[in-house]
């Protein structure tokens, strides 16, 4: 082996400071910490100033805010129970992550290991148009055209089938006419979808190469390497693109008021109106004065929103951790900044 | 093996390539950075033509079978023909064991006694049995880059494959690892019939008993391997081997 012998000059010190980009360094430093700390002032202040509006209506009903089924605004009758709110907000969510989840992995498996043919462009632009399609519209198509389908094909044909499963089955019987939480639900997957594959694909490309080709050199098929290779690797960062769809369905408003049937209900029933914390809000604002605790109890409303966003994003951050300590790599960084999202 | 011609998209990496593997004995693949090494021994299972865009044609006989003919599926002959890569891979999410056995899983059903017999066998046969016996349980990404390697050894061992090809299997290990990685080749040469692409010399000389030396995807010189140490025909081997280019 060759001997290269690194001879130090004692004379040469670290090399002088240019000074041009030292000043550069700090005034980009101090621009960019003023902006984080005004960032972070700027979410107390939003925090803080829900909080003390909406703080008569939590000393008015305590508890009761929260577990409350019985919302009445009438002034004199005044009665905020959330219950109902936080209910149909957390159904809706869940129906749109349990039916947009395994759709989108699918499509972004399809789009980044397909390598050639023809759908595989148009599709991927097509899922990308989706998101970009404001909600409103998805809100009007919903109610005038998927709704009606809905009321007279799918749920009657989901109560005449699976509705007749024991258990199961009784979150698909009722009586299918009318504005749902599921009718709701599924508007809601269609708008995550693309939100959801879009992370997804990102994670799935971060699989490394060796791995594919080890999987691939053990003679597994597509499906198996899939299988053993790409999913393990990318579950993390798949948990990441779910929490950033649920965080998303959580915060929908328009599409969701206009379909959701806006009932108080909770029972097993999936096709009974619902209501969501920002759907109420967004119907009632204007009516909500400061006479009674109407208006502090919307605000209350959207601290409980807040209060579940972060939950979720917490717990995200929870089971994100168990898998981090197996590995690390960029599959669980993209899925970390994913669940960050979730907060903004 | 022959006239193999190997390509990515329109650039021909490997030109009229043929050759013939002895069985039960290392044949040591060595040429200069982007001579068509590494293509070379992909074609050997129909890896190559998984990156995107690459291609192949010719020849590669197999038990007097074309592993390039029409009806054969590459999964099959990927089954019997193991690799080994030259970074560690094991599946990260995946148990000692488990990736030890992960390509027996693929070829059908095995109760967990016989996987868990089958595992300790490749293991013991990798070489890497005593150092973790006692942490089978563990992801194989906790091992060490050498016994990374030596795990992905025994995951190809594991399916009783007939060849077994090693891309660089050394190269990002250290001396003590790529020693014993050496001398496990030495052991499998008994049973195996193996093809190892390197870069460094000391190591064809050392493991290999046949030596192919490849310049600019064509085959300079094919041999016993002290021949073309000691006294190759061609005087671009001469060079190569002795240091004075590559």
């Amino acid at each position: 082996m060759a001997r290269t012998a690194i001879q130090l000059d004692p004379n040469t010190g670290p090399p002088a400071p240019r000074r041009r980009s030292r000043v550069g360094d700090r005034v980009f430093k101090g621009a960019s910490a003023t902006v984080a700390v005004g960032l972070l002032a700027l979410l107390a202040l939003l925090l803080g100033d829900l909080a003390v509006g909406g703080a008569r209506a939590f000393a008015k009903f305590g508890l009761g805010f929260i577990t409350g089924r019985n919302w009445n605004p009438v002034f004199g009758r005044e009665q905020f129970g959330a219950l109902p709110f936080i209910f149909g907000t957390l159904v809706t969510s869940a129906i749109a992550t349990v039916l947009a989840v395994p759709v989108s992995v699918g499509l972004a498996v399809l789009l980044s290991e397909v390598h050639s043919g023809w759908l595989r462009n148009p599709l991927a632009v097509f899922v990308d148009l989706l998101a970009a399609i404001p909600s409103v519209v998805y809100g009007l198509w919903g109610l005038f055209i998927m709704k009606p389908v809905f009321d007279h094909r799918v749920e009657p044909f989901l109560s005449a089938t699976v509705g007749k499963v024991p258990v199961v089955g009784a979150l698909f019987r009722g009586n299918p006419n009318g504005g749902d939480l599921f009718t709701a639900g599924v508007i809601l997957a269609i708008m995550i979808l693309p939100t959801v594959t879009a992370v997804t694909r990102e994670v799935v490309a971060t699989v490394p190469r060796e791995l594919l080709e080890g999987a691939q050199a053990l003679g597994a098929t597509r499906y198996e390497t899939l299988r053993m290779a790409v999913l393990p690797y990318s579950r993390s960062g798949i948990v990441g693109a779910t929490m950033l769809g649920l965080g998303r369905a959580l915060g929908e408003t328009i599409a969701v008021s206009l379909v959701v049937g806006n009932g108080l209900g909770i029972g097993a029933s999936l096709f009974k109106p619902g209501y969501t914390i920002p759907a109420v809000i967004a119907s009632e604002f204007r009516e909500a004065t400061n006479v009674g605790v109407h208006r502090s109890g919307l605000l209350a409303l959207a601290v409980l929103l807040v209060v579940i966003a972060f939950v979720m994003a917490a717990l995200s951050r929870l089971l994100l951790r168990r898998s981090v300590r197996l590995m690390g790599g960029s599959a669980t960084v993209a899925a970390e900044r994913a669940a960050f999202q979730v907060n903004g | 093996m022959s006239d193999l011609n190997a390509w990515f998209g329109t650039n021909l990496v490997l030109r009229d390539v043929s050759m013939t593997a002895q069985p039960q004995a290392v044949t040591a693949v060595i040429g200069p950075s982007g001579c068509g090494k590494s293509t070379f021994i992909r074609c050997l299972n129909r890896m190559h033509e998984e990156v995107r865009g690459a291609g192949a044609s010719g020849k590669v006989l197999f038990d007097g079978q074309d592993i390039y003919g029409p009806d054969v599926d590459p999964v099959d002959i990927r089954r019997r023909i193991g690799m080994v890569f030259q970074r560690p891979n094991p599946f990260p999410t995946m148990t000692v064991l488990d990736n030890a056995v992960a390509g027996l899983k693929l070829a059908g059903r095995m109760t967990r006694p016989e996987l868990r017999e089958r595992g300790e066998r490749a293991l013991r046969a990798a070489g890497l049995w005593e150092e973790v016996k006692d942490r089978l349980g563990e992801p194989g990404g906790k091992l060490s880059g050498g016994q990374q390697q030596r795990l992905c050894i025994a995951r190809a061992l594991a399916v009783e494959p007939e060849v077994l090809l090693m891309d660089e299997p050394a190269s990002a290990l250290d001396p003590a690892s790529t020693l014993r990685i050496e001398e496990l080749i030495e052991e499998l040469k008994e049973e195996y019939t193996v093809v190892i692409v390197t870069h460094n010399m000391q190591q064809a000389a050392r493991v290999a008993d046949w030596t192919m030396f490849l310049l600019s995807g064509e085959v300079v010189e094919h041999g016993p391997t002290r021949k073309i140490f000691t006294q190759p025909d061609d005087k671009r081997t001469e060079d190569y081997v002795t240091g004075r280019f590559g």
